[in-house]
């Protein structure tokens, strides 16, 4: 992360937090949004109020934004691209006969 | 969303395996954001971004979020004098609707690496700008329904293509916007509809509340095309889908209709359906009225600006507040962890 914006002196910013919101029972969370909170309770009762207002969702978690670990967009390449020439990890590599069925 | 922490790792960059020259690394970075944009492909916070396209995005997404929160201010002012229980209560959620869209769009613009104080900042010491229309008063309880209708309706047809912007966290926001901005729509135009079934007192009051703001919808969509030197670049970008001039007429075309069944005039002599283009022809906007209020002349630019200030002044104690909380939590749970 760029330090700049946390180091802001006397009055900071409200740490960052985001959001994942199960939608109901039986589903992930999904990463929904962020929003600024003092700490993890009001995160939380802060993403109610602004992610659910329509019950959107039955489960909120809340994480630091810092917490996060991201891949690097320089490592784009290098980092997904061994997967792009496995095309036989790909059911529709093999060539069964018709009368097999499906398969 | 998406936070800069998420988007821009710590440590040393990546290790590049042919050094190139600063020149040669930007153009081929240009080349890749120019092929994704042509190939209608979105960019996301992590990608390498022309600075231009960055500084305008932060400018265009933090206004949009400024005129959400002060879009706030004039229907506020409606809250305690609704006239029921059930207004009362839609109102109230319209309002909190916008606070929440204020804070996606504010999110939106923080993963280009503004933080949030700072547009707070460049809001508060009036550089940055917001929609002129809240810049109107709301005179009566009218106002409130055709706010929901008309501006909340230019508003829509503005956003809706920004659901395909090329910028992609600016795009989800918008989407989760126009989701919620139906419902304000709507609610505005069922007030009007109820009041419209009331006494004649109660439909000259729609009536005057519309010819109050149908020019200032129409300016809402920005200068005409010819005027609108930066469209082309915005266009270009995929920030920008459809121009100023198209999104009006399309706004005209929509909302006439909705007029003759709300049994009100619109204030347009010109006005009239153009069987040859297909569109509603429309009069001359003034806009050296839009430009007067854009420069901060307007009826309400300082009273809103001076109430959002004392907002922010006033809760200054609860956010120092909330921050001293955590901490002292924090320590304790420490102390008796160890």
């Amino acid at each position: 992360m760029t330090t700049d914006t946390n180091k802001a002196p006397a009055l900071k910013e409200w740490p960052l937090w985001e959001v994942f919101i199960r939608s109901k029972q039986g589903l992930e969370h999904k990463h929904c949004g962020s929003l600024h909170a003092a700490d993890a309770r009001q995160a939380l009762q802060m993403a109610r109020d602004v992610y659910t207002r329509r019950q959107e969702g039955v489960s909120i978690w809340v994480v630091p934004s810092a917490q996060i670990t991201a891949s690097e967009p320089d490592d784009k390449a290098e980092f997904f691209e061994p997967m792009g020439d496995k095309i036989y990890r790909h059911p529709t590599f093999y060539e069964i006969p018709d009368e097999v069925g499906h398969m | 969303m998406y936070t800069q922490a998420m988007d821009i790792p710590d440590g040393q960059p990546a290790l590049k395996p042919v050094a190139r020259t600063a020149s040669e690394a930007e153009a081929a970075l240009q080349a890749r954001f120019d092929a994704r944009i042509d190939a209608d492909g979105r960019i996301e916070p992590q990608d390498w971004m022309p600075e231009a396209y960055r500084k305008t995005l932060v400018r265009q997404i933090s206004q949009h979020a400024h005129s959400e929160i002060v879009g706030m201010l004039p229907e506020g002012n409606w809250i305690s004098r609704a006239p029921s229980l059930k207004r009362k209560a839609i109102l109230i959620a319209k309002v909190q609707d916008e606070g929440g869209h204020g804070l996606y769009l504010y999110s939106a613009a923080e993963t280009l690496g503004t933080s949030r104080d700072q547009m707070f900042d460049a809001l508060h010491t009036g550089k940055a700008k917001y929609s002129s229309i809240f810049n109107y008063p709301t005179l009566n309880w009218a106002d409130v329904g055709v706010i929901g209708w008309l501006v909340d309706g230019a508003a829509i047809m503005n956003q809706i293509p920004l659901c395909r912007c090329s910028y992609g966290p600016y795009a989800r926001a918008m989407v989760r916007v126009c989701k919620e901005e139906s419902f304000h729509q709507r609610q505005g135009y069922e007030s009007l509809l109820q009041m419209m079934k009331g006494t004649q007192a109660q439909k000259d009051m729609v009536q005057d509340a519309v010819n109050r703001w149908w020019w200032k919808c129409l300016a809402m969509f920005g200068p005409p095309d010819a005027d609108s030197p930066n469209s082309a670049q915005g266009m270009r970008w995929g920030i920008k889908r459809m121009s100023n001039d198209d999104l009006r007429q399309k706004f005209v075309d929509a909302t006439v209709p909705q007029a003759q069944v709300l049994g009100v005039t619109l204030p347009d002599p010109d006005l009239k359906w153009n069987e040859e283009r297909g569109h509603w022809d429309f009069g001359a906007i003034d806009w050296d009225e839009f430009w007067n209020t854009v420069n901060g002349n307007g009826p309400c630019n300082k009273e809103r600006l001076a109430t959002r200030v004392k907002a922010w002044n006033d809760g200054a104690w609860l956010r120092e507040g909330a921050l001293a909380h955590e901490a002292k939590q924090r320590e304790r749970t420490m102390k008796e962890a160890a």
